[in-house]
């Protein structure tokens, strides 16, 4: 029996979509029986991040209407070995299906697969009620901004009173040098106000735009941080414990010069 | 020019700024995503200060409001105005 995973996040833009595509890859190159359904109706997005775009037939929506049977509808991908992908209708709403018949095709899905990953839609209305309903488990995404921390915490108290407690949290586009800079917040300022637990950092990277451009996900990438990072979260998801690199922020020499005067100004200003 | 600026950080950085907005904004979003979270508090304030003296429950009011510091930064807090209609005696016991 597998587990349902709903990837979510309330403020677009963050990268959900992203981190679907490129968690269940990971996943899929460690092994693991995946598929990723989007459950954003209406704007399809995971096929076109994922380089599937021109291989659908049918859709979620064919699936829930009993167009067609759960498997037609499953598009595999050839390059990763036990990666499926679960499209979202395109012409259709977010009214088009209910949380009751999507819970009944997680149960479904759960029984073939190990890990069901769901992309949820941005906002907190009927496409977010439809993606929680079948998880087991969530995982919020969110980048260190203001907007998206905020409604990070809304999520939080959205999933709660889902019986979704106990989320993880990815921290995506992480930039070092504005974190270094003291411009961006950083991971301990980030667990800190939403208080739960983290899975991933994933650090801002160019490759994630030229990957996508080419609709391939970049954890097939070696040299890529990001790749890296979310290789790292499906990981810590299958249960390994793996330290969290990226929050090690090296000491530069400007900064130990930095460091010195700052201890110096203080005890002078006693 | 300042050369300790010119080495160091700000005092106050932008994300400093944006964590101290952030909580005090999340104080607000989460009272207000649940209603019955002023209500809880209130009833659990009425049950201690009963203890103590007969209030007047119609007027209580309870509520989550934006102060402002002597430093001229803002912090939340909580309101609470309670009319007394009578305090008991148990106060001048314990005295």
């Amino acid at each position: 029996m597998g587990e349902v995973i709903v990837i979510t996040s309330g403020k677009g833009g963050v990268g959900k979509t992203t981190t679907t595509a490129n968690i269940g890859t990971a996943l899929a190159l460690e092994g693991k029986k995946v598929v990723l359904v989007d459950a954003d109706i209406g704007l399809r997005n995971l096929d076109i991040v994922l380089g599937l775009e021109n291989r659908i037939v049918y859709d979620l929506v064919d699936v829930i209407e009993k167009t067609c049977r759960l498997k037609q509808a499953l598009v595999r991908d050839k390059r990763f070995e036990g990666l499926y992908l679960l499209p979202a209708a395109q012409t259709r709403d977010k009214n088009a299906v209910s949380p009751e018949q999507m819970q009944q095709l997680c149960e479904e899905l759960k029984q073939e697969f190990d890990y069901v990953l769901i992309d949820c839609p941005a906002g907190i209305e009927q496409g977010f009620k439809n993606a929680v309903a079948g998880a087991d488990k969530a995982i919020i995404v969110t980048v260190p901004e203001v907007s998206a921390v905020r409604d990070a915490d809304r999520i939080i108290g959205l999933l709660a009173s889902s019986e979704l407690p106990d989320p993880k949290l990815v921290i995506n586009r992480v930039r070092t040098d504005m974190v270094k800079r003291g411009d961006m917040i950083n991971i301990d300022d980030t667990l800190d106000i939403l208080s739960i637990d983290l899975i991933g950092v994933v650090p801002d990277d160019e490759k994630i735009i030229v990957s996508s451009n080419r609709g391939e996900p970049v954890v097939a990438e070696t040299s890529s941080p990001a790749g890296k990072a979310f290789r790292n979260i499906a990981k810590r998801i299958l249960g390994e414990n793996i330290p969290y690199h990226e929050l090690e922020v090296e000491e530069t020499f400007m900064e130990r010069l930095r460091k010195l005067f700052s201890s110096r100004k203080s005890t002078r200003s006693l | 020019m300042d050369f300790f600026k010119f080495f160091g950080k700000d005092d106050n950085t932008s994300k400093d700024i944006a964590k101290e907005r952030l909580k005090l904004v999340l104080i607000h979003d989460r009272a207000n995503v649940s209603p019955k979270f002023l209500e809880m508090i209130k009833g659990d304030i009425i049950k201690v200060i009963s203890n103590y003296m007969e209030i007047e429950e119609k007027g209580f009011d309870i509520r989550l409001s934006r102060i402002e510091k002597d430093d001229d930064t803002y912090a939340s807090a909580l309101i609470a105005n309670i009319p007394i209609k009578k305090m008991k005696n148990i106060g001048k016991n314990n005295g």
